[in-house]
């Protein structure tokens, strides 16, 4: 049987082609999964942005687990209730663990040669899980669930942002909470980690006066302020 | 990687450029251990102290438990007096106590998107419900809506200061005796305090056109509107001016990443609701939030502010083998 096709001419110009160009330029296999990392890739600090993802798969699992048997079900059950304490728990340990992450990339202000957008979509996940929170203790069908919404909904509704979301409808807050938000922090985690495996880790300040040619580059700058860099 | 590269060094990209030292580095592993340590950490958490669960109060409870609280603040809501009858936007047409950023009214620009009217929604719909097998209360009822608006303010007026002088027992009520001064309302607020502790104002206030119900926007504004929810969560340490929106039931952690947010309400002018500052705290306290928020996410972009940690030096103990390393080969 005879096929037609398309004469090759040279480089593949589909929107497909490109985004896989891209792709395999910025992120080839060996950013995503490193074998090897800088030397100054050494203290306990770094530990803790992996432990948020971590705790976020907890959270991600406890809660699949809740909506098996709806929102209800953990109010009747000690199976229910116990799952219920392991959702909790994960959500305390979630913050405290990213919470120290963020203090730690602060202090390395670990936003140096172009991060910038790495911290940005990490402080936004931050903010998207306070909110997160927020409408899971609302959707929690309890007495603490009915007083945060009471007081919560002064200060919405003292913004104007209570009109279109509100905290006293039990419904749209569990709509936000399983769903809308976890895949917007989702989401922002997934860019958030490619960023990091794109850039690197962001090494240390230069050391006053120290250039010793194993450890340091090549070109030194002049000063710390060249490898401080800012943002681009 | 390899431990050593002839890329040269370039500005702001440092890890390409790294000819520096490598290290064994193996993520998946990383992974799967903080995976481990978390469930673990969690599941021993769980198993500790569990989770808090405290039954929500309902019209029913509250009727029940406090019934005097509840007549007056049914009543409110009759005469309109209560607050949400005078919250303003998205609630109530009424924008003078809506909360102003100086001259600028945010919560008066979506206007009344969740209409309430609090003598319809909260007393006169819910006792129609009630009308086929009682015809006195149907008599009442449009006895009351035929009145002009004064007579009724007469009516629910002289109810409320006699039931207001009486001396009411913890945990009970003594409704006032008769009086041709109540009108048609002494009979409409007895049966208001019957419907609710029979449990039929909680499902009256969730009623609309359609059977599932999601939304309970009017039965917690209502509950919200009598002093027995608020001994509720002040003897759970929940108030505002008791760091509540941190706190939990219980003994249980709450949300102390709401800090910051929390910690505005502690302090003056905030806290102070006869200034201007503390009568508008909550848009205030909302825009100092707002502005906090932007400061972390735009930090990297901040003049200033994103050399902070250089001069903290706090970088210099995160890295301390990396330095000592350096330094002692310098």
């Amino acid at each position: 049987m005879k096929t037609e096709t398309e004469p090759v001419t040279g480089a593949d110009t589909t929107w497909t082609g490109a985004i896989g160009r891209r792709l395999t330029r910025e992120l080839p296999p060996e950013k995503v999964f490193p074998g090897r990392q800088p030397v100054y890739v050494q203290s306990w600090t770094y530990v803790f942005g992996v432990l948020t993802i971590a705790a976020f798969v907890v959270i991600l699992v406890s809660g699949v687990w809740l909506s098996l048997l709806g929102p209800a079900w953990w109010h009747t059950s000690k199976v229910g209730l116990f799952v219920n304490s392991l959702h909790f728990w994960s959500v305390e340990l979630f913050f405290v663990v990213m919470v120290v992450h963020l203090w730690g990339k602060f202090f390395m202000a670990a936003w140096r040669g172009k991060r910038a957008m790495t911290w940005m979509t990490g402080a936004l996940a931050f903010l998207l899980s306070i909110g997160c929170a927020f409408t899971g203790y609302l959707s929690q069908q309890n007495f603490a669930s009915q007083w945060i919404a009471s007081e919560g909904k002064d200060g919405m509704n003292s913004v104007g942002v209570g009109a279109f979301f509100n905290v006293l409808n039990f419904g749209q807050m569990f709509m936000w909470h399983i769903l809308l938000l976890p895949v917007g922090i989702g989401a922002l985690t997934v860019i958030h980690v490619l960023m990091v495996r794109r850039r690197g880790v962001v090494p240390p300040y230069l050391a006053k006066n120290q250039a010793p040619s194993d450890v340091l580059p090549e070109r030194i700058p002049a000063d710390t302020e060249a490898q401080d860099g800012g943002a681009r | 990687m390899s431990s050593r590269t002839t890329k040269p060094y370039r500005r702001g990209d440092h890890v390409e450029g790294w000819i520096g030292g490598t290290r064994r580095y193996d993520i998946v592993k990383e992974g799967v251990i903080a995976l481990a340590v978390m469930s673990l950490f969690t599941v021993g958490l769980a198993v500790l102290f569990g989770s808090p669960d405290d039954q929500p109060v309902t019209l029913r409870s509250w009727s029940q438990a406090a019934p005097a609280d509840f007549m007056a603040a049914a009543l409110s809501e009759l005469d309109y007096s209560s607050e949400v009858a005078g919250y303003g936007p998205p609630y109530t047409g009424d924008t003078s106590a809506a909360q102003k950023i100086g001259p600028l009214c945010l919560q008066c620009i979506p206007g009344t998107r969740i209409p309430i009217d609090t003598a319809q929604e909260f007393v006169i719909k819910p006792l129609q419900t009630e009308t086929a097998d009682e015809p006195a209360l149907a008599d009442a009822l449009r006895t009351y809506a035929a009145a002009p608006a004064k007579q009724q303010a007469a009516w629910t007026g002289a109810y409320g200061n006699a039931l207001g002088s009486i001396r009411q027992p913890a945990g009970g009520i003594n409704l006032p005796r008769s009086d041709p001064a109540f009108g048609p309302v002494a009979l409409m607020m007895q049966e208001e305090l019957r419907l609710a502790q029979s449990g039929g104002l909680d499902g009256a206030l969730l009623q609309t056109k359609q059977m599932y119900q999601t939304d309970y926007t009017k039965p917690i504004l209502f509950i919200s509107g009598g002093s027995y929810f608020e001994d509720q969560a002040a003897a759970r340490h929940l108030l505002g001016g008791q760091w509540g929106m941190m706190n939990e039931t219980g003994s249980w952690p709450g949300q102390p990443w709401l800090w910051l947010y929390s910690f505005w309400y502690q302090v003056k002018p905030f806290s102070d609701e006869n200034t201007t500052l503390g009568a508008n705290a909550d848009a205030w306290i909302w825009a100092i939030m707002m502005v906090v928020a932007l400061l972390f996410v735009l930090l990297p972009v901040i003049p200033g502010l994103r050399r902070l940690p250089y001069h903290l030096k706090v970088y210099r103990l995160i890295w301390r083998d990396y330095y000592r390393t350096v330094e002692g080969k310098a």
